[in-house]
C-alpha cells in the first residue's frame, strides 16, 4: 500500500530503457553547453536538456529515488552558484576596462577552448538554468503530491 | 520560392492544432494539440535558418508538456474512443508531412565536416577593412557572440528573469509555513 502512495515509478521496461538513455541524455546536454560557441545551442539549451534528463529519471523511478541524491535545497544551491559565477565572470571584466568586457585569450576559432568568456558564460547558464527549472519541477511534484494525498 | 510555401502550410497546420487545442473537451488532447503547435513552430524556425531558436524551442516545449501532462493526468479521467482507421490515417499523413518538411531541412544543412554556419556566414567573410564577430570574440557560433558578448547585458537580464521565476515558485509552494501537521515529521 505504502508503495502504491509514493509513487513507485513505470514498469521495468521502461527502467531499463531510462537506465540506458540517461547517460547519454545528460552527455548530450553537456556537448550542447561546451560548443555553444561553435555549433548552434548553448547554455540555455544544454541546460533545458540537463534539467529534462534528471526529470526523465523522475518520472521512471518516481520522484523519492532522486529526492535521496539530489533534494531540491542542493539543486537550489547548484543555482545560486551558477548565477554567482555569470556575476563574477561579468565583473571580472573591471579588471581591463569595463563590465563584460572579454578578458581572456580568444585563442582560434574553430576550437574548443576559444572566445574568451563565452565558454565559462555558457557553462554557468547551464547550471543555472539546469537547476533551477529542475528544482521548479521538483518542488511542483512534491506539491501536487501532497495534496493528493490528503 | 517552395520555402515560402511549406512555411505557410505549416501555419495553416498550426492554426488547426491551436484550434484543436482550444476546443478539445479531454485535457490530454489539448495538451498534445499544444505540443504539435510547439514542434510545428520548432520546424520553421529551422526553415527561416535559425537553428539556436530551434534548439531551446523543441527542448522547452518538451519541458512544458511534461509538467502540463504531469498536471492534467492526475486531475482528469481520461476516456478512448475507439476509431482505429481515422487514427491511422491521420497519424500516415502526419508522418508523410514530417518526411517531407524533414527532406527539404536536410537539403539546407551544410555538408559533413564544413564547420562553418550557413546563417553565419554573411558575418564570416570578411570584408576589407570590416572587422568580423570571428576576429573581434573569436565564436565561431555568431550567435553566442552576440547573446554572450556583444548584448551580454541582456543574457543576464534574461537569467534574472528565470532566476526570480524559480524564486517565486520556490516561495509558493514551500512546505515551511503550509499546514502544522505537514511539516512535522
Amino acid at each position: 500500500m505504502k508503495q502504491k502512495n509514493n509513487n513507485p515509478g513505470m514498469t521495468l521496461i521502461v527502467k531499463t530503457v531510462t537506465r540506458l538513455t540517461v547517460g547519454l541524455i545528460m552527455l548530450y546536454g553537456l556537448y550542447i553547453t561546451f560548443h555553444g560557441h561553435l555549433t548552434p545551442g548553448g547554455g540555455f539549451a544544454g541546460g533545458v536538456i540537463l534539467a529534462l534528463s534528471f526529470i526523465h529519471l523522475i518520472l521512471a523511478f518516481g520522484r523519492d529515488f532522486v529526492i535521496k541524491k539530489f533534494s531540491e535545497k542542493v539543486a537550489g544551491i547548484f543555482e545560486s552558484i551558477g548565477a554567482f559565477l555569470f556575476l563574477t565572470i561579468a565583473v571580472s571584466g573591471f579588471l581591463a576596462g569595463y563590465f563584460f568586457m572579454n578578458i581572456y585569450g580568444k585563442g582560434t576559432p574553430f576550437k574548443l577552448f576559444s572566445a574568451g568568456i563565452i565558454l565559462p558564460c555558457n557553462l554557468s547558464i547551464m547550471l543555472k538554468v539546469g537547476f533551477g527549472l529542475f528544482s521548479a519541477f521538483l518542488v511542483l511534484i512534491l506539491f501536487t503530491s501532497t495534496n493528493s494525498k490528503e | 520560392m517552395t520555402i515560402d510555401i511549406i512555411i505557410s502550410f505549416l501555419m495553416i497546420l498550426m492554426i488547426i492544432a491551436a484550434i484543436v487545442a482550444v476546443e478539445m473537451k479531454d485535457l490530454l488532447s489539448s495538451v498534445v494539440g499544444i505540443g504539435a503547435v510547439g514542434v510545428i513552430l520548432a520546424l520553421v524556425f529551422l526553415l527561416l535558418q535559425a537553428p539556436d531558436l530551434a534548439i531551446v524551442q523543441l527542448v522547452v516545449e518538451i519541458l512544458a508538456l511534461i509538467i502540463l501532462i504531469r498536471a492534467t493526468v492526475t486531475r482528469d479521467s481520461v476516456y478512448y474512443r475507439r476509431r482505429e482507421i481515422f487514427v491511422k490515417t491521420v497519424t500516415l499523413i502526419g508522418v508523410i508531412i514530417f518526411l517531407i518538411s524533414l527532406y527539404s531541412i536536410i537539403k539546407l544543412l551544410p555538408p559533413f565536416g564544413e564547420p562553418k554556419l550557413k546563417v553565419a556566414s554573411y558575418y564570416i567573410t570578411e570584408g576589407q577593412g570590416i572587422k568580423n564577430a570571428i576576429s573581434e570574440t573569436g565564436a565561431a557560433n555568431i550567435v553566442a557572440s552576440v547573446i554572450l558578448d556583444y548584448r551580454a547585458y541582456d543574457t543576464l537580464g534574461e537569467a534574472t528573469v528565470l532566476f526570480t521565476a524559480v524564486l517565486g515558485v520556490l516561495a509558493v509552494m514551500r512546505k515551511i509555513g503550509r499546514k502544522k501537521d505537514e511539516t512535522k515529521k
